[in-house]
């Protein structure tokens, strides 16, 4: 049936955007929250050197984990790009994960996501349905 | 509770290049991952063993390159900016992967999509003219804390 497989699609095409999301959300979080604790890369790399800057980095354990997440993130959006258009997955999966993140970042980093940011949030979000649908 | 967080600006000329070189090579790895799993055809999810394979395709293989540089650049960025500042930041990519899309992929871009993709970039667009990090220290004196006030209403 026409409107079955058409549903169908739809659903696939948001379980594909939705673990894109959900595997870049968490890998953005770790991975941002492993850069506050290693601190200003410019200011490690004047004192230690750039190998030094990259040793910071790459012993961190949430720096470990936070990639882990983004390389399932990464193979998702492989495996979605060979069904899917790029000008869909690509726009939708990014900017909703924006938004995921802006919620995380507060609820997790503590950022300070102020008005600026929640309205950008909205626009954002109304740019992904238009992108999507 | 302890005090608010406080906002306040850490960006330089040399920072916004390297926000740049997010934005750029996200939006061509994308692009040439693209390129290169379109030439595989879809991978079947009974066959994972086929994402492998795909990554030793040249055009998967650059995108793999530049998505490094990718990481690397944000990386750095998320060691001075906050990450509800740097995705914003680099906003422009999301243009540059539909120029991309349209006018190499040659594939078809609506109107709406189109429209979508101004919305998406006036919203992250917007959020960058704000402060970009998030000072979880407290202020050590009442000077600093007005200072750190005052960025946050510009």
């Amino acid at each position: 049936m026409i409107i079955g497989h058409l549903t169908d699609a739809a659903l696939a095409t948001i379980g594909m955007i939705g673990a894109v999301v959900i595997t870049a959300t968490a890998g953005d979080i770790l991975t941002a929250s492993a850069m506050r604790q290693v601190g200003d890369l410019d200011r490690i790399r004047e004192k230690s050197g750039l190998l030094g800057a990259i040793r910071a980095v790459l012993t961190n354990g949430r720096f470990g984990l936070g990639v882990v997440c983004l390389a399932l993130s990464f193979f998702s959006l492989l495996y979605a790009f060979s069904h899917r258009d790029l000008s869909l997955i690509g726009p939708a999966a990014t900017s909703l994960t924006f938004v995921t993140n802006a919620l995380a970042a507060k609820f997790f980093l503590h950022e300070n996501v102020d008005r600026r940011r929640w309205m950008a949030a909205i626009c954002v979000c109304v740019g992904v349905a238009l992108v999507a649908f | 509770m302890g005090p608010p967080a406080m906002t306040h600006s850490t960006m330089t000329f040399r920072r916004y290049l390297v926000l740049a070189a997010v934005t750029l090579t996200s939006a061509f790895g994308d692009s040439f991952l693209s390129r290169g799993m379109k030439g595989l055809g879809p991978v079947s999810l009974d066959h994972p063993a086929e994402l492998i394979h795909a990554v030793f395709q040249p055009w998967v293989a650059a995108g793999i390159v530049l998505l490094i540089g990718f990481f690397a650049s944000y990386m750095a960025s998320l060691s001075w900016a906050d990450l509800t500042f740097v995705l914003p930041a680099s906003s422009l990519g999301y243009v540059i992967m539909t120029l991309l899309a349209r006018f190499w992929l040659r594939e078809h871009v609506s109107p709406l999509r189109w429209l979508g993709i101004v919305f998406i970039t006036a919203g992250v667009g917007f959020v960058t003219r704000g402060p970009s990090w998030t000072d979880h220290r407290p202020a050590v004196d009442a000077g600093e804390a007005a200072v750190a006030r005052e960025e946050v209403r510009l």
